[in-house]
């Protein structure tokens, strides 16, 4: 049987030609590709690789934090929370039905400002504990109906805010039912300090998903009324109030644009604040605040980002020093056979 | 039938006693009750060791014969190989019971000498052993082992007794039926014992109405197929459903299309399912119409079938039981049956039987004497056949023929069976007696089991972990919608974001509030919606198309392209190419499997002097012949010695060329071969064809032919050789045929110049016995000296010798001869009796040596193979010797081993011979422990321990409390070879360790005798050789040689493992990860099943967004290049360790996927957090950010990168962001335009880069740090491949690259 087994030694690749002349073979044509010899980098994870990348993260973090932390810093933020003490004392021991009377709620708020705040200043408010994320919510509104007069009746997905007295609602659904109705008037030393509330919301919600011609119709009709109601006049891509609160917020927690005040407020500044307290967070202990802000290139007011940045930065670092110190004490030469598990522990396996 | 296989080694446990001579007393001590010892001088005894091992015969109870009265007292049990007398002087049943038991003493399974008629037993016995030994065998004979005695004394019931009745006249002008072979099966058949009523089954031959008048007997047609028409939807459905994962995606499509809780649009939640469903559906169907052709093909073949008086064509399926088909040379027959008549005088039949068992020789089938002269076309036949019901003993039957008044018994000498053909055999004809289904080889071939793979079990078993976290998910989601429903319930209808009650409508309702219970179980089955990809159905498409990828490199793998049969590598089974990277036993068949099948003479020694030049010299001598005009060659061109060519030319004039010529005379002459002329393209040519059921003859024919002696012609009388061109015509006066208890046969020739020659060959260890070692003590050592030399090179050697006969000499053997061959009773031992007179004081005359050809690789691949952590197995139909002897020559045995031989034939002495094994091997294991600890590190030292079983042993361990031990014993065995073993135990054993552990088996066979082997093991391998089809067809994968097994499983089924493990682990995290980030995001929207990801890419994530990724890494990474997996075969034992996939690797990644799920969603909701952000702006960051980061994961964990790796995963990146482009561009979703003003934000960026660097950091730090300091094998190997030095290692592997550079010739 020897004389079968001698090995051509050539092996090369190309070795398959000598018979490839054969008719009708089915020997499988060479390829780089079918013999799964396609030319590859193999990577491995050698210890000077991996303590170069971290050392690269943190150098790559900590300075990004740090940016991101001064900047969060830079931004001024005033908040007024402002849910109980707008609501007379008397009746606090029933908000909701307060709330819920017909009337106006007027209330007075004063704000000071901390730190000069360069214009645009954003005036938000914040509702906490409201889920404009709950699944009953956001989905009930038509998409179809804001963008096509034809569609008005198209209001299927928008129980329980579809029709009202027998005629489907413009906007439907419980979100444009639910629209913040609470007004905010600003002035400073008695002096009006105008709220731009032109360009509050998307660009592209305007033009493409509120109708230019969709006029709002039979809306906080029904028996029940949610929040504000609509200029009917206006078509709803001009309804900008009614464009943001329709971009529902993802979290509980949430800020909605107002307006823009565009001028700067001085340190020290008081701003006198009139509002419409009618928006009804009562019945499930939601909070309102108001937010006048500034903005910087990372947004808001949040260190978050900025921690989070020095935290895997530092740790990085951390890591890259340990690994250096412990590749240093107790290193292993790579691709070393006796590490081999059957050159280990000889004969049993 | 396995049983009536002679014990040819002795179990190391019993005595030698071989050469005992005969002693009266012993049988005496054997058989005190047995009255005068003088009825026992001259008897034959034979060996009962042998008589008890007849499983396959299934007999009722010898109750009711009435034959049997006369001779009652005189049954023994007896031996196939002949008989044990008793006295005739019993009377009682119930001395006859303990006559027999005393009897059937277990007497050394190794016997020689058939001419001393005495009973010999090893007087070591003690008695307690015979007792319990002789009980058993007493209760077996009741059921089904008892053989009649057969002796000269017991003439009287001749009537019923099953030898062949050949009528012996002139030896020279008739033809005569040799041998003992025939008679010896027949011994075998229990004929006079009627069969039960109730278990026979009676044909009257061409009748069939009153065949059928009692039993509804199928027809002949068969049914592969699973469906039909009508079923395929039903049955294919159902046999899909069993996948847990399916019922799953079941419950949830159909749970989604309930108004309430419909998550996902109706038609898409089915979509997927759907799809899966269809394309599974279409491949079964496919399949299964190709097996639906091939039985109609089947079905629809011709026979030629007597109606009235004459054979018309019918379709093989219109063939009924009693029917008389009549069967041309070369068919295939359409169903068992038994033979009536055949074109040979004799009535002997030449078939194939390769189907079936394997076997490529051929096989004789005898016609009943009696039958032998009717003629169905021309007088009409009446008569009764009355069988055993069909049973799956292919080597087993039993019935009657009641014929003319007569009754003659059947054996299964004389039933052909579906799956044969006949061969050199003009026409037989004979008698349907099972048709159809009812026909042994389709009882044989034991339905197709599904498989599936072990690494998919093991998946469906994380696939209900998995679920168990999904229900654990909507439990706490529901859960806590409870809590709040419950705290708010006094608000609901208030509440602004969820205004329980509808004012709409005249009066107030509720609008979509089913109270609270209900909308628990809603949201609990909502959230089983919106969760339901934890369990990954595009895991199921990803690892049938991944799985299709595999199968086409290892299709296309050109190393595993078998140039000689010009056959691919073929992967018919998808389910199962993971589990080729964990096979832990290997079992194969030998025949056509590791050998060829082709024998070829190789060397010999004639004289004392060893001739095996022809191996080096590649002169090819045609000798050639002129016949009739026509120049005939042998067909097989044999290389040959020049030495001994020239001997040849010079004369036997000298001495040695004398015995040169005697030698290859012999080589010529004393065989069974029938030499073919075969036409070829050449008008003037042809072809010598030697057929015979001895391969190994063949070699020796074409051997001598090579040599110039021609073997022309044979008929029952004479021979004629064409010596050097000299044709001479030799008379053969006598021939004793080959059986496996001399093992030796020999021809008593009238040469030409009228000397009366005995020519004897057989194999060594009964040959030298019968050597009058008197003479020539030198020679005969100088020829064991080189048989010894021969077999440790893999040979299979026989001895050759000769006596010239006297006339005086010849008159006594021919008369005793005459006598023994026309005797009725006993024929077999009369005969190995009367062979045993003349085959003694041989002068020998040498021995040839001849290979029984590996495939090209094996050695070396058994060898790669065990490096591997792979027990290799060799079950084979084939004697033990061969066995042995191959197993030294594919260096699965080596001389270091010990060797354990089972030959046992009872289960009693099955178990002692276990126990014993199992101590020994123990010592030895504990021996080669100490040793091994001493020796350091050589790998396997020590001793190690082989196991050669035989198939009659195996009868009684399998399906007994006996395979425990057996498999005890098995796991101390380096090697285990299992000789004479019928297709369905092959399974057995198969199931043996199947059921035994947890180790993957792969079976692997070429003939139809291993299919159900093939099909029981996990993995089942077939060789595509030139021979049937059957194993290819029932096998998961096929190939053209066994020595692609290595690459199969080294590098393919590594490989595929590491990948599909990989995958998998990898499919649950990517599925996990996104859960879990709907699940948090759930926890922060009143629990009400919000996803801020949009629908879309929920739907794309698993399909589009990181589906590519995986089935290219799963199908195109590798973890280690060809070559390192074949120079380091252990490496092999990752799979088989389950490195790749296991539960500690599972829990690791659930807690990586924890983390990272965390990273992901809240680094976004902290930044966010009391932000203007809208739902889909941090829905499109969350969806980049997961997808980046899985495929990042998945990038971190590919091996190779080449172009197409690059491509697929920075690819499915840059498509996540113009899917996400594309969806936000669409007005009419609610997140129109949110990702084109969320990426001018800064924090966009900065959380995104957070989420990465902060997810993958832990996993990144675990991986080096295991890698560094915990390195795997795999690992070590891969930085070797990087950064190893070449020069430096490796100094044991060169001879692998044997292997790796074969196929590249």
């Amino acid at each position: 049987m020897s004389s079968n087994t001698a090995p051509s030694s050539s092996g090369g690749a190309g070795s398959a030609d000598a018979t490839s002349t054969r008719r009708h073979s089915k020997r499988p044509k060479y390829s780089r590709f079918t013999q799964q010899e396609l030319p590859a980098c193999k990577p491995i994870l050698t210890p000077r690789w991996v303590i170069s990348a971290f050392m690269l993260v943190s150098i790559v973090f900590i300075p990004i934090g740090v940016a991101s932390l001064f900047a969060s810093r830079d931004v001024v933020e005033i908040i007024d929370r402002y849910e109980t003490d707008c609501i007379p004392t008397t009746n606090r021991t029933d908000k909701v039905r307060f709330i819920q009377s017909p009337g106006p709620k007027k209330c007075n708020r004063t704000l000071k400002v901390s730190k000069r705040m360069k214009q645009p200043i954003y005036v938000y408010y914040q509702l906490d504990n409201f889920y404009q994320n709950h699944r009953r919510y956001v989905k009930s509104r038509s998409d179809q109906q804001l963008k096509d007069p034809k569609s008005e009746s198209d209001v299927d997905a928008c129980k329980p805010e579809d029709m009202a007295n027998g005629l489907p609602i413009v906007p439907c659904g419980l979100i444009a039912w639910s629209l913040f109705n609470d007004t905010y008037s600003f002035s400073r030393n008695k002096q009006q300090l105008t709220v731009n509330k032109k360009d509050i919301s998307w660009k592209s919600d305007r033009e493409h998903k509120f109708g230019k011609n969709v006029f709002p119709k039979n809306f906080q009709n029904g028996s029940l009324k949610g929040g504000a109601t609509l200029n009917t006049s206006k078509p709803l891509s001009e309804q900008e109030d009614l464009i943001v609160w329709m971009r529902t917020a993802a979290l509980p927690t949430f800020r909605k644009l107002y307006g823009k005040i565009e001028v700067d407020l001085e340190e020290n500044d008081t701003i006198e604040v009139i509002l419409d307290n009618n928006y009804n967070t009562y019945s499930f202990s939601g909070k309102k605040k108001l937010v006048l802000s500034t903005t910087s290139w990372i947004g808001g007011r949040n260190d978050f980002l900025g921690i989070a940045y020095l935290t895997v930065g530092g740790l990085c670092f951390f890591l890259a020093m340990a690994f250096t110190v412990v590749y240093l004490v107790k290193p292993r030469q790579l691709g070393d056979p006796s590490y081999l598990s059957w050159n280990r522990n000889p004969g049993g396996h | 039938m396995t049983s009536k296989r002679p014990l040819l080694i002795p179990s190391p446990r019993t005595p030698n006693t071989q050469h005992l001579p005969a002693l009266p007393v012993y049988s005496d001590i054997a058989n005190p009750t047995s009255g005068g010892t003088g009825l026992f001088s001259g008897m034959d005894s034979r060996n009962p060791a042998a008589a008890d091992n007849s499983i396959n015969v299934e007999l009722p109870t010898f109750k009711s014969s009435p034959q049997r009265s006369i001779s009652s007292s005189q049954r023994s049990v007896s031996s196939s190989q002949g008989s044990v007398v008793e006295p005739p002087t019993f009377k009682s049943s119930s001395q006859r019971s303990v006559s027999s038991s005393r009897r059937s003493v277990v007497e050394p399974p190794t016997f020689k000498s058939s001419s001393q008629g005495s009973v010999v037993e090893p007087p070591t016995f003690k008695s307690s052993s015979q007792r319990s030994v002789s009980s058993l065998q007493s209760k077996a004979s009741g059921n089904n082992s008892v053989r009649e005695s057969i002796s000269s004394l017991q003439s009287k019931n001749s009537g019923n007794n099953s030898v062949r009745e050949v009528s012996f006249g002139d030896l020279e002008s008739k033809p005569v039926r040799y041998g003992s072979r025939g008679a010896d099966s027949e011994a075998l058949s229990l004929s006079q014992k009627d069969l039960n009523e109730e278990d026979a089954r009676v044909v009257y031959i061409d009748d069939l109405a009153k065949t059928n008048e009692r039993f509804e007997y199928s027809g002949n047609s068969i049914r592969t197929a699973k469906y039909s028409v009508f079923t395929f939807l039903p049955r294919n459905l159902f046999e899909q459903f069993h996948r847990v994962a399916y019922i799953y995606f079941l419950v949830i499509a159909v749970l989604n299309q309930l108004p309430q809780l419909a998550v996902f649009g109706r038609g898409v939640s089915i979509l997927p399912l759907a799809f899966v469903l269809l394309v599974t559906a279409v491949k079964d169907g496919f399949e299964d119409y190709r097996r639906h052709r091939s039985d109609r093909i089947e079905n629809n073949r011709l026979a030629s079938v007597l109606v009235g008086n004459q054979f018309h064509p019918k379709k093989w399926k219109d063939v009924r039981v009693g029917e008389i088909i009549k069967i041309q040379a070369s068919e295939a027959i359409p169903c068992d049956m038994v033979l009536l008549s055949t074109s040979d005088p004799t009535g002997v039949a030449y078939v194939q039987t390769i189907n079936l068992d394997g076997e490529s020789n051929l096989k004789t089938r005898y016609a009943k004497q009696e039958t032998l002269s009717k003629m169905p076309d021309k007088e009409k036949i009446t008569g009764l056949i009355k069988c055993e019901n069909p049973n799956r003993n292919i080597y087993g039957f039993h019935a009657f023929m009641e014929i003319d008044g007569k009754r003659l018994s059947l054996g299964p000498s004389n039933i052909i069976l579906r799956g044969c053909e006949l061969k050199n055999t003009h026409w037989v004809i004979g008698v349907a007696v099972y048709v159809g289904r009812e026909t042994k080889v389709m009882l044989n071939s034991s339905g197709a089991p599904s498989k599936r793979s072990r690494l998919e079990t093991r998946m469906n078993f994380e696939i209900i972990l998995l679920s168990g976290f999904l229900v654990a998910l909507c439990t706490v989601v529901s859960f806590c919608a409870a809590v709040w429903l419950r705290h708010n319930n006094d608000e609901l209808d208030d509440i602004l974001f969820y205004r329980k009650q509808d004012y709409s409508k005249g009066k107030v309702d509720d609008y979509n509030y089913y109270g609270w219970g209900l909308e628990i179980l809603f949201t609990f089955l909502m959230s089983v919606i919106v969760f339901q990809i934890m369990i990954p159905i595009s895991l199921y498409i990803s690892m049938e198309l991944v799985r299709v990828g595999q199968a086409y490199f290892m299709i296309r793998d050109g190393q595993m392209y078998d140039e000689s049969s010009d056959s691919r590598f073929q992967c018919r089974a998808l389910n199962i190419n993971e589990d080729l990277g964990q096979i832990k036993y290997v079992f194969s068949d030998k025949t056509g499997t590791l050998t060829e099948n082709k024998m070829e003479f190789q060397c010999a020694s004639i004289w004392g002097v060893d001739y095996n030049g022809g191996r080096s010299s590649p002169e090819q001598v045609g000798y050639s012949v002129e016949v009739d005009g026509k120049i005939l060659r042998p067909k097989m061109k044999v290389k040959a010695d020049p030495d001994l060519q020239q001997l040849l030319r010079s004369g036997k004039d000298t001495n040695e060329g004398k015995h040169v010529y005697e030698f290859f005379l012999a080589l010529a002459a004393c065989n069974t071969i029938v030499p073919l002329v075969v036409d070829t393209s050449d008008p003037n040519g042809g072809l010598l064809d030697y057929q015979g059921e001895s391969p190994d003859e063949q070699a020796l024919v074409y051997a001598a032919a090579a040599y110039g002696f021609m073997l022309i012609e044979r008929t029952s009388g004479h021979i004629v050789i064409d010596i050097q061109g000299d044709r001479q015509r030799f008379n053969v006066l006598g021939l004793h045929e080959f059986d496996s208890d001399r093992k030796r046969m020999s021809v008593i020739l009238g040469c030409p110049d009228k000397t009366i020659k005995v020519f004897v060959k057989g194999a060594d260890t009964t040959m030298f016995s019968v050597i009058d070692k008197r003479l020539n003590l030198d020679i005969i050592r100088a020829t064991e000296a080189h048989i010894h030399a021969y077999s440790s090179l893999g040979l299979r050697t026989l001895v050759v010798g000769m006596r010239e006969l006297s006339a005086t000499k010849f008159e006594q053997w021919h008369s005793s001869f005459e006598e023994a061959s026309t005797a009725l009773i006993g024929r077999a031992a009369l005969l190995r009796k009367v062979a045993g007179t003349i085959e003694n004081n041989l002068i020998i005359l040498g021995a040839s040596g001849i290979e029984d050809k590996l495939q090209l690789g094996v050695p070396e691949a058994i060898d790669s193979l065990r490096t591997a952590g792979v027990q290799v197995w060799v079950l084979t139909g084939d004697k033990q010797e061969t066995a042995i002897s191959i197993g030294y020559s594919s260096k699965l045995l080596t001389r270091r081993m010990t060797q354990i031989i089972i030959n046992s034939s009872s289960r009693d002495s099955c178990r002692r011979s276990l126990e014993d094994a199992i101590l020994m091997s123990r010592k030895l294991m504990t021996v080669s422990a100490d040793t091994q600890t001493d020796r350091g590190s050589s790998g396997h030292g020590g001793t190690q321990v082989a196991l050669i079983i035989d198939g009659t042993s195996l009868v009684y361990i399998l399906d007994s409390e006996l395979e425990e031990k057996l498999f005890e014993l098995a796991s101390y065995c380096t090697v285990v070879l299992c000789c004479r073993v019928a297709p369905l135990q092959k399974a057995g054993i198969v199931a043996l360790v199947k059921n035994r552990t947890a180790d993957m088996t792969l079976a692997i066979g070429d003939g139809a005798n291993d299919v159900s082997m093939i099909q029981m093991a996990d993995v089942g391998v077939g060789i595509s050789g030139q021979e049937g089809r059957q194993a290819v067809m029932s096998s998961d994968f096929a190939m053209g040689q066994f020595r692609f097994l290595v690459p199969l499983l080294l590098v393919h089924g590594h490989w595929n493992y590491q990948r599909m493990g990989y995958m998998i682990l990898y499919n649950f995290y990517r599925n996990a990860v996104f859960v879990l980030i709907l699940f948090w995001y759930v926890l922060f929207t009143c629990f009400s099943l919000t996803t801020a990801i949009t629908d879309w890419s929920s739907m794309l994530y698993s399909i589009i967004y990181t589906a590519v990724p995986t089935i290219v890494v799963g199908i195109l990474d590798k973890d280690l290049s060809r070559r390192t997996l074949l120079d380091y075969p252990q490496l092999y034992g990752a799979g088989q360790r389950q490195e790749c996939y296991n539960s500690k690797l599972f829990w690791l990644t659930v807690v990586d996927t924890f983390w990272q799920s965390l990273a992901v969603f809240f680094i976004p909701l902290f930044a966010y957090w009391g932000s203007s952000i809208d739902r889909s702006s941090i829905g499109d960051l969350w969806t980049l950010a997961v997808v980046i980061l899985v495929n990042l994961h998945l990038a971190m964990d590919v091996i190779r990168w080449n172009w197409i790796t690059h491509a697929a995963i920075w690819g499915s990146i840059i498509a996540t962001w113009i899917c996400v482009f594309v969806i936000d561009a669409i007005p009419s979703l609610v997140g129109y335009w949110a990702i084109f003003h969320v990426i001018k934000t800064a924090s966009f960026w900065l959380c995104l880069l957070a989420i990465i660097i902060a997810a993958m950091a832990p996993r990144f730090v675990v991986k080096f740090l295991y890698q560094y300091y915990r390195p795997s094998d795999v690992q070590i190997a891969r930085e070797l491949e990087k950064f190893g030095n070449p020069s430096a290692s490796r100094p044991a592997q060169i001879e692998m690259n044997a292997i790796l550079d074969l196929p590249r010739r």
